[in-house]
């Protein structure tokens, strides 16, 4: 049997594992890999939502889907500034970063 | 047990333990690998539930078009090694004790709030065919997306521009 608490529960694991990557890591290529994972966690959410609150529904699945594309955009520029970053100052540590500080 | 049941049960070991790998692992690209299994599993997850045309999209562009840029990127940046272990021990703790102290109180909740929902059935291809999907896409009726699927192609659009535009050698 699964239930709704399973999938919601992956989710939540998968969330959380983000948010400590999220906090823990130097590097901001791994920062971004753990925005990820929460990103995709939203999106098992909104497909759960639909799927088994609401199975005549739709809204969830075309959040989900719209998500997808709109991840995919934010990690391709971020990983275009990321290059641009690496090329000028050499690293991509965060506590490195201290151009714009003043 | 079905056998969407043991197909479920391999999904959920291969997405949280890849997820937690994805976050632990010392080495970048190795994170990326660990990233790619969770999204594959978060696709197989969608292709349990029904949704056979979320699961490709999710296959095609995450677990095909996001990993190969990480994989470009980590390989163009040369940051293989990713500095976990400059953090301080109280650091790493307090980010776990806040993970962990979150995990506990989405699960409470999650159990708590008594969902009305019937467990998931067998996989059921009919429940989103491909017609209703391109219908709710292409409409500007009432369960119609076509100004939000215009909205997505002017942005990936400013998405190519952009990326050109930053990435460029001056």
């Amino acid at each position: 049997m699964i239930h709704i608490e399973c999938l919601l529960g992956l989710s939540a694991i998968m969330m959380f594992a983000g948010i400590y990557g999220f906090l823990t890591r130097r590097s901001t290529l791994a920062i971004l890999l753990s925005i990820e994972l929460m990103l995709n966690a939203a999106d098992i959410n909104f497909a759960v939502f639909n799927r088994m609150l609401f199975p005549e529904g739709h809204e969830g699945y075309f959040f989900a889907l719209f998500t997808i594309a709109i991840a995919a955009a934010e990690s391709a520029i971020a990983i275009a500034i990321m290059i641009n970053i690496y090329r000028q100052l050499s690293h991509l540590g965060v506590d490195k970063l201290t151009k714009l500080k003043f | 047990m079905e056998s969407f049941e043991i197909m479920f049960i391999v999904l959920t070991a291969i997405i949280a333990l890849g997820s937690i790998a994805t976050v632990f692992t010392k080495s970048v690209v190795r994170a990326v690998a660990y990233l790619l299994l969770v999204l594959l599993g978060t696709a197989g997850l969608y292709f349990l539930m029904g949704y056979t045309f979320l699961g490709s999209v999710q296959t095609m562009v995450y677990a095909g078009g996001v990993i190969v840029l990480f994989v470009f990127a980590v390989l163009l940046t040369s940051a293989k090694e990713d500095k976990l272990s400059e953090n301080t021990l109280i650091k790493n703790i307090g980010a776990a004790v806040i993970s962990l102290v979150g995990l506990g109180i989405f699960g409470t909740l999650i159990c708590l709030h008594g969902f009305t929902a019937e467990a998931l059935t067998s996989p059921d291809e009919t429940i989103m065919p491909m017609t209703a999907i391109g219908k709710h896409m292409l409409s500007t009726g009432h369960s119609g997306y076509l100004l939000p699927f215009e909205a997505v192609s002017v942005l990936l659009l400013a998405c190519i521009v952009g990326g050109l535009v930053i990435a460029r050698k001056r």
